[in-house]
């Protein structure tokens, strides 16, 4: 194909990519808190899910999408705050505790959705002030023009959602509040080696609570985008494994800010492509399946984990609930 | 060396901490009775005891970890409450614990500052501690690399950051628990010379420890505990290494054993220039030589931490290390690679753990399964290939429960039900009653009751009757006396010495553990 | 001493935290509007009420009790599987391969070698992720969740592709053949002389469902294996002092709980369905960990609780047609709770029920 044709089919990829990689972000730094602190999560789907739910029912309801968002968090938080008491005051299994709150959000989410508009688990679609519209940033229009950088900010960088210019600025913004304030060095160290915090007399409980409810904000943020950005409404389960993917970009970037938004951004591109262009082929030779490109970030993080890419170290006090020592 | 203060000013100056009457049990445990000590302003002083004496719970209570039930607390004359670790630090008391509470993944600055930083912000808190890191390292020696990981320093290296810390918390006060077990000779002695630095500034410093050497060497005054009491307390230029080690393991009865003398025979064990290292990459034992021979006892001496633990763990399969050991004359494989408690069983070696209750047994367990736990391979427990005879097994172990007086005797309790002394029966008739070449056996009385331990004190001299080789590796000095026909005092990863039971007494094997040499040895 | 009487720890506490899940879970009905009596007595009649209801209930059931049982022998080893999901799927292709292999006569002859191939494959899958645990300190509960994903991918790659029953647009294989079909309850219980329902799908493997409950608790506390991952999964460090392998005890027991797992495929691939689809395992990998902590990782405890499971997930469905506003997801919303209260909120239970015995103890 030539290069007009190929720049083109280059600029709606990216574009896609950011859209899509948008979920991925917000539910990677949720993980991130929490895991930092200590607090193993895998219940990203289930907090994104229910948000999502609560964001486009609430939206529709009101006509106001603010309202929405607001619901939204403040479901997700809701279920942050079970996961937390559960693993922090009541020192439980943190992997069951995901689990179940997978399992909540998949069941109430149809239920009480049912009950609400009567549509089996979907809600109506949303009015135009009941979801989020493209931003077009300043010249966009008169950029457009210039070669090559002009399409890519008119067309890539600007023109997306709000939420969309939120996660971006959340990944610099929480890359600062772990390693330039105070909050962020203790609240690593409480993943790390809680017991050096509790002998420096601060408090571990606070600390871990934090993590968890901050989650449950982004991911409040992620689900809030996922039913009125990515899409106009609310339907069955439309995280469809999102929470576990941005998982794997948590591990596949070693819980490093900068490196999981890269590897958000990285997933994202492999979803894209699989969407854009299902049947790759390599040099005429043979067709890439549209499952291998579907199942690799999976499978990338699985090669991470093996140590066969570098370690993967996990925050040395992750899972494990603390007690203080006799 | 002597506390050269004038004495006008050792007169007025209130002691830098005065303990009054503290008192501390953990259940039926009473780990402080009625402490008092008082601790002069700018000197340093030492309190010295076995293990189980009572100083890390003291200590404790110093630092907020725990409350005392009883007793008053005076920093500086003035009578203060610590109810948790930020008190203590408000107090001025700074702990250089003996496991590091350090983040390995963070610089040096970053743990300096945790906890403390000045401000919602980073950069001006590091800032600031960057430049009193560097005043307090020439001041005192400290020298480290303020950017350095923790996880890339060196173990002298990590203790001069534990403490920085306190230092930075403007600690008066610092108490360090056992510093010198994880430094080599010379990274103690820079130790002691930061001490005096310290001490020099006014600094009161408490020097947790069982080394006699280290009490005489830098300390101006030492307490003895033992038994959750204060023995003693005394100036260290006005006693001696003997007297010390007199007040620390003191004149008890001795539950004496009526046994007949040992008729050695053939060497079952023979041990060469073992050394073992950890996973933290500290060398636990260096370089021992040692034989146990057929019905004797050999009695290993010494308080807990200076390689004993490593010495069985090898024994029993589950460490590998270098060196050569040979069981009934053949080499026994110490790689880590086959070296299993499987194999070692099968070479005649039977193990009674020093710690029951995570290797030796299986708290849910209930007590018939724990009777064959290391054992369950063993044709006489199965039926064929595919099924285990619990049947047989049940049955056996309400044959062994009786022979051993394990009470209650009811094989499907779980082991998590029974009395320490009642566990620790059921751990002896297992590995006993396997008619081992060697048996090993490390705190055998820990936790036991008097009337058990007289029991299991029995079974083990009617095995090593009937021709078998024990080593014993304990704790306490009595035990050890009563029990060996042989002793070995092994202190710091050495073995300082062998003595005949009949011809030694407590003092000299409490010198022996503290590190200082006897017969001719001047401290 | 013991804290409390068995008798509490395995039956007590279960029991409140399954009145408080299902209360939980009445409060979430009250609230959308609807009679949570109602609601329940809807359930149990769907799930009991006909010799239809009993048959598709104990059908989910059988799914359940394989995939409860392949949670708790792992959990005995005290490993985390939760790659049920994706075990049950690729051994549904083993199964597939060996009966589209040949042209079966009769089913006894099929169904062994059917086991064995699910068994031989699910066992597969959730070996890769042990061997990584035990040789490479990779997390089981994020590899097995990965696996999940990529068996997914697997499935929908070859079920689009070589083993597409070119006949349909469906991605699904073409119809086993008649040889290699299970007979259900109805053709077992017609010549006793019990009409049993025709549409129930349930089917001899029911029957495989609790011989396997047997043959776990046989390995777990008749054989040395059983004695060893017992021991393994409750003191790790006990374990290296009896000479008992990390390795092989690790590998060993995820290889059997994935075989386990893989024994769904019997029931959904080859009994009801009868050719190979994609989403076949729907779930009941998940629901397989809440079956086992519900039934305290025991074959008893697992069949009692996969029974309830099964009850649930019919009534469900009969849910649909007497309480239209009620969804059938409202299972998952009970199954979360029971997830909930049972597993991560056990202290919460546990805590009072322990003062309560040692007050009365002081009492008495």
């Amino acid at each position: 194909m030539d290069t007009a044709n190929f720049f083109l089919q280059a600029l709606l990829t990216a574009d896609m990519t950011i859209r899509v990689s948008v979920v991925l972000i917000f539910a990677c730094l949720a993980g991130l808190f929490s895991e930092r602190a200590g607090i193993f999560d895998i219940g990203l789907e289930g907090k994104m899910l229910i948000s999502a739910f609560f964001t486009a029912a609430v939206s529709y309801q009101t006509g106001y999408i603010w309202y929405g968002v607001a619901a939204g968090i403040a479901a997700s938080l809701v279920f942050a705050l079970i996961h937390g008491v559960a693993s922090i005051t009541f020192r439980g299994n943190q992997l069951i505790s995901g689990v179940a709150i997978n399992f909540l959000a998949s069941g109430l989410t149809v239920v009480i959705g049912h009950a609400w508009f009567k549509k089996g688990g979907l809600t109506p679609p949303l009015s135009d002030a009941g979801r989020f519209h493209e931003i077009t940033l300043p010249f966009a229009d008169a950029l457009r023009d210039v070669p090559i950088l002009g399409p890519i900010y008119a067309d890539v960088i600007s023109g997306h959602k709000l939420l969309v210019y939120v996660a971006m600025l959340i990944v610099p913004l929480t890359w600062w509040l772990l390693y330039r304030t105070r909050f962020g060095l203790r609240l690593r160290a409480v993943g790390e080696n809680p017991a050096s915090v509790d002998t420096a007399g601060v408090s571990v409980v606070r600390y871990r609570y934090a993590a968890v409810l901050i989650a449950g904000v982004l991911c409040g943020l992620g689900g809030a985008y996922l039913s009125t950005s990515q899409g106009a409404a609310f339907g069955k389960e439309m995280t469809a494994g999102r929470g576990f993917i941005a998982l794997a970009a948590l591990i596949f970037s070693k819980w490093r800010p900068w490196y999981a938004l890269m590897a958000c951004l990285l997933f994202g591109f492999l979803e894209a492509i699989s969407n854009l262009f299902p049947n790759i082929n390599v040099f005429g030779l043979f067709e890439i399946p549209v499952q291998f490109t579907q199942a690799l970030p999976y499978i990338l993080t699985v090669v991470i984990l093996a140590g066969f890419v570098g370690k993967a170290i996990p925050p040395r006090a992750g899972g494990e609930p603390y007690v203080k020592e006799r | 060396m002597a506390n050269t203060q004038p004495t006008e000013r050792q007169e007025t100056a209130a002691p830098a901490i005065e303990l009054v009457g503290i008192s501390k049990a953990f259940g039926p445990v009473r780990a402080n009775k009625d402490i008092s000590l008082s601790v002069a302003r700018g000197s340093i002083h030492g309190i010295v005891g076995e293990n189980g004496a009572g100083k890390s719970t003291l200590m404790s209570i110093l630092y907020g970890f725990y409350k005392a039930d009883a007793g008053e607390i005076y920093i500086g004359g003035k009578k203060t409450a610590i109810p948790d670790s930020s008190a203590a630090i408000a107090a001025g008391i700074g702990m250089v614990h003996q496991h590091f509470k350090l983040v390995e993944n963070f610089t040096v600055l970053e743990n300096v500052i945790l906890g403390m930083e000045d401000g919602p912000l980073l950069r001006p808190s590091l800032a600031k501690a960057r430049k009193l890191l560097q005043r307090l390292a020439d001041e005192y020696e400290l020298g480290v690399d303020p950017d350095a990981l923790i996880e890339n320093l060196s173990v002298g290296h990590q203790q001069r950051v534990e403490i920085l810390k306190a230092l930075y918390r403007k600690a008066d006060i610092l108490i360090l628990d056992e510093p010198t077990g994880v430094l080599t000779p010379s990274e103690a002695d820079h130790l002691f010379r930061i001490l005096q630095g310290l001490k020099e500034q006014g600094k009161t410093i408490i020097l947790i420890t069982h080394k006699l050497r280290e009490i005489m060497e830098i300390t101006d005054t030492v307490s003895v505990m033992r038994r959750g009491e204060m023995t003693a307390t005394v100036k260290t230029a006005e006693t001696s290494p003997e007297q010390l080690a007199e007040l620390m393991v003191g004149r008890k009865v001795l539950l004496h054993i009526d046994k007949k003398p040992a008729t050695p025979g053939a060497d079952i064990l023979e041990i060469k220039n073992l050394e073992v290292t950890d996973e933290k990459g500290v060398k636990r034992v260096k370089g021992i030589s040692l034989e146990v021979r057929a019905g004797e006892i050999l009695g290993i001496a010494g308080v807990s931490g200076n390689g004993q633990t490593e010495l069985l763990e090898v024994l029993g399969g589950y460490m590998p290390a270098s060196g050569t050991i040979r069981i009934n004359g053949t080499e026994i494989d110490l790689s880590g690679k086959h070296s299993d408690g499987q194999s070692r069983r099968a070479r005649g070696i039977a193990h009674v753990p020093e710690d029951r209750q995570s290797e030796g047994l299986i708290m849910e367990f209930s007590a018939w399964e724990n009777m064959i736990f290391g054992y369950h391979n063993d044709p006489a427990y199965n039926k064929n290939a595919l099924m285990m005879d619990n049947a047989a097994i049940r049955k056996e172990t309400a044959a062994k429960m009786e022979r051993f007086d394990v009470r209650p005797p009811i094989p499907a309790l779980q082991a998590k039900n029974f009395s320490g002394g009642n566990q620790q029966k059921i751990v002896l008739a297992r590995e006993i009653e396997r008619n081992p070449d060697l048996l090993l056996v490390g705190q055998p009385t820990r936790g036991v009751d008097i009337g058990a331990i007289e029991f299991i004190h029995q079974r083990i001299v009617e095995l090593r009757d009937e021709g078998k080789a024990i080593l014993l590796v304990s704790v306490e000095l009595e035990e050890i006396l009563s029990l060996s026909d042989r002793i070995l005092v092994m202190f710091d990863g050495h073995i300082m010495g062998e003595r005949d039971p009949a011809k030694t007494d407590e003092k000299e094997l409490g010198m022996l553990m503290a590190g200082m040499e006897t017969n001719g040895g001047a401290n | 001493m013991d804290k409390m009487p068995k008798w509490a720890d395995i039956v007590l506490i279960p029991l409140i935290s399954l009145m408080l899940a299902f209360a939980a879970s009445g409060l979430v009905v009250l609230a959308i509007g609807e009679n949570p009596i109602q609601a329940i007595t809807v359930m149990v009649k769907g799930a009991l009420g006909s010799t239809s209801g009993l048959g598709y209930t104990l059908y989910y059931a059988t799914n359940y009790m394989f995939t409860g049982l392949a949670v708790a022998v792992a959990f005995h080893a005290r490993m985390f599987n939760i790659g049920g999901e994706g075990q049950a799927a690729i051994a549904g292709v083993g199964a597939t391969l060996v009966i589209l292999a040949f042209d079966w006569p009769h089913w006894a002859l099929a169904l062994p070698f059917a086991i064995m191939g699910a068994a031989l494959f699910g066992g597969f899958w959730a070996a890769v992720p042990a061997y990584l645990q035990a040789k490479r300190g990779s997390h089981i509960v994020i590899t097995t969740i990965m696996f999940n994903f990529i068996a997914a991918a697997v499935m929908g790659f070859l079920l689009n592709g070589v083993l597409k029953n070119p006949n349909t647009q469906n991605a699904e294989t073409v119809k086993f053949p008649t040889g290699a079909h299970l007979p259900t309850a109805h053709e077992f219980l017609a010549p006793l002389g019990i009409n049993f329902s025709k549409s129930a799908p349930l089917n001899i493997s029911f029957l495989l469902a609790l011989l396997c409950a047997f043959l776990v608790w046989f390995l777990l506390w008749r054989t040395r294996l059983g004695y060893e991952i017992r021991a393994f999964g409750q003191s790790e460090k006990g374990a290296k002092y009896a000479g008992i392998s990390a390795f092989k005890i690790i590998m060993i027991s995820m290889f059997i709980s994935g075989a386990l797992a893989g024994m769904l495929s019997i029931n959904v691939v080859m009994g009801e369905q009868e050719r190979l689809i994609k989403e076949f395992v729907e779930g009941a990998g998940f629901v397989g960990i809440a079956v086992a902590l519900m039934g305290r990782n025991h074959p008893v405890g697992i069949i009692l609780a996969a029974i309830l499971f099964g009850m649930l997930t019919q009534g469900g469905f009969e849910l649909l047609w007497e309480m239209p506003n009620i969804s059938k997801e409202v299972v998952l919303v009970i199954q979360g709770m029971i997830i909930l209260f049972t597993g991560a909120l056990d202290y919460m239970v546990r805590g009072p029920v322990e003062k309560l015995f040692l007050r009365m103890k002081k009492g008495a």
